[in-house]
């Protein structure tokens, strides 16, 4: 059986990554080339089912599904990536922070940590989009805000960890400054966890944007999102049901890659885990 | 008694910055709100009128103990949009998103369950892999578009569900069925794909502990092993999970309500959203916030009343 375990964590890596270097070269193409203008209306062709003119279909403006598609590759990934930075950056810095001073820091930082976890997730995020207003970077900024209490947790118990180590300490001792002991000596030690965990952010990330967009707050239109897209195929899912299944696979093909890949880089980087 | 009181006074807290976050936010709102709510049309004296009604003009501190007192008392001051008081908008909303947040649990716990405890039993085999494989896919597929793949291949082809709207349980209990069923599926379907991953584990991990090689040696059979002590163990670290879960369900409902035009709280929520009703999406973020963050009090307290090992931490 430990064949099939061993071929089962190879799968989850030759998947992710594929499915994932696939997305990126979709979305790198679609800077230059895209089949359609992603936003020309062709009203006569509206709603055209899958041909080899139209891949995916039209949608209700005769707008070409596979072009929109690809465009909003970018939209996807430069949400994930702007969450992933604002997470795990001021994650990293509130959880590094408490567990390395530990004391009242800690106590204080958690605390509020606690209290932003408390709230469900896309309650917070709908709270803060309310506040600062719709569209990418908000989105990006709410999903990021979400992110920061668990990446802080993490981040914090293996600053907790490491921070009576006796390379910690020799580090102290010739006199390292503590900033440099911080990101220099434990980070480097601690980034396999902190990397999963931005893995699966990144995943939730596209998730709660597809959903933020779905419900009309999160990326604006003319920019395609695949969240938005979803929302207006709803319209047309008995008349046009080929519509709802380009946005829809793309999010769970991409969410499910890097999944697969979160796991098999815990699996890596973390042996007992298996 | 100890731990009791310690997580009780960290309860407390929570909810204190809970409200601070919810109130402060809205604090650093680009621009003057009064503006934003009134739109550019309005004139200074229907901008004052408004202010001295929200008693914006009063300090920040005064504000914000008042929002307090009306958060214990109910008094959640009046939605803008629908000018009635918050308290009786939500009233009227709660019923059909508490249905279906009940329903979606109980099809979770009734799932998932006995999926884990199957897969436990065939640990490796292709049945076991397959569920895996199944729910990893069922935790990437975004909700909403779950939901629109029930209206289309079971909403459409059974006439017995109504793919839109809700139907009071007063009225007819199979008519509200009807109306909540699907919604409740989407929810809980990814919330089966985490949990049965937990049950899986949990489950596991018992089976290779020495009392289970003990009373097997002793000759008992292996579904009185399974049903009456490895669950029972098993279910301690099940319950931790399931508070994580119930958040989820809460947060599921709002996306939901609007797959399936469910008229609940997370719609009202989208509504005062959309139309800028600030006091109404602070009171709906507070109450919905609480209720989770109570509802995980609470599976705490049963944690520990449960495995009294918890307490000594």
């Amino acid at each position: 059986m430990d064949i099939v375990k061993r071929y089962m964590k190879n799968i989850n890596l030759l998947i992710g990554l594929l499915v994932i270097v696939g997305f990126l070269l979709v979305m790198i193409t679609s800077f230059f080339y895209t089949p359609y203008d992603v936003n020309m209306m062709n009203i006569p062709e509206k709603l055209h089912s899958p041909s080899s003119k139209y891949l995916f279909g039209t949608d209700e403006f005769g707008r070409d599904i596979f072009s929109r598609m690809m465009k909003g590759t970018q939209t996807a990934f430069a949400v994930g990536l702007l969450t992933v930075i604002i997470g795990t950056s001021f994650g990293i810095l509130i959880g590094g922070l408490a567990g390395f001073l530990g004391g009242w820091v800690d106590e204080l930082f958690m605390r509020l940590m606690d209290a932003l976890m408390a709230f469900p997730g896309i309650i917070l995020a709908l709270m803060l989009v309310a506040v600062f207003g719709p569209g990418v970077v908000n989105t990006a900024i709410a999903l990021g805000v979400i992110a920061i209490p668990a990446i802080s947790r993490i981040a914090r118990s293996g600053f907790v960890q490491h921070r009576d180590a006796e390379y910690v300490l020799a580090a102290k001792l010739i006199g390292v400054k503590p900033y440099n002991i911080m990101f220099r000596h434990i980070l480097p030690n601690i980034s396999s966890q902190i990397i999963v965990a931005a893995t699966v952010t990144f995943a939730t990330a596209m998730l709660a944007e597809a959903a933020l967009s779905y419900l009309g707050l999160g990326v604006q239109p003319p920019n395609p999102s695949w969240g938005r897209m979803l929302k207006d195929s709803q319209a047309y899912l008995v008349k046009a049901s080929w519509y709802t299944f380009a946005p829809g696979g793309a999010i769970t093909l991409l969410v499910l890659g890097l999944y697969m890949l979160s796991n098999a880089v815990r699996d890596y980087m973390d042996p007992r885990s298996k | 008694m100890m731990y009791m009181i310690r997580r009780f006074i960290l309860l407390m807290t929570t909810i204190l910055l809970v409200s601070m976050i919810t109130f402060g936010v809205f604090q650093i709102l680009p621009g003057d709100p009064v503006r934003t709510m009134l739109g550019t049309e309005a004139d200074a004296t229907q901008i004052e009128n408004l202010r001295s009604e929200l008693g914006l003009d009063r300090p920040l501190y005064e504000q914000y103990t008042d929002w307090i007192k009306g958060l214990l008392t109910g008094e959640l001051g009046h939605s803008i949009r629908f000018s009635m008081p918050v308290k009786d908008l939500l009233l009227d909303r709660l019923p059909v998103t508490m249905s279906l947040a009940v329903l979606t649990l109980t099809i979770v716990l009734m799932v998932s369950l006995p999926l884990g405890m199957f897969a436990a039993r065939r640990q490796n085999k292709l049945s076991d892999v397959s569920l895996s494989t199944l729910t990893q896919i069922g935790m990437a597929v975004p909700s909403f578009w779950l939901g629109m793949m029930l209206i289309l291949y079971v909403g459409m082809q059974f006439s017995f569900f109504k793919i839109s709207g809700y139907i009071p349980w007063s009225q007819s209990i199979a008519g509200a069925l009807s109306t909540l069923i699907l919604p409740a599926l989407t929810i809980a379907i990814p919330q089966i794909a985490v949990n049965f991953r937990y049950v899986r584990t949990a489950i596991l991990e018992q089976m290779q502990l020495d009392y289970v090689r003990t009373i097997r040696s002793k000759g008992m059979s292996e579904r009185n092993v399974m049903y009456k002590h490895v669950l029972k163990n098993a279910m301690i670290p099940i319950l931790t999970v399931f508070g994580l879960i119930m958040a989820e369900v809460v947060a599921g409902t709002i996306i939901v309500e609007q797959v399936f035009s469910l008229p609940g709280v997370g719609q009202l929520l989208i509504t005062a959203i959309s139309n800028r009703d600030f006091p109404l999406v602070q009171g709906i973020v507070m109450y919905i916030t609480v209720a989770v963050v109570v509802i995980n009090f609470i599976v705490d307290i049963l944690y520990s009343v449960l495995d009294p090992r918890i307490r000594l931490r």
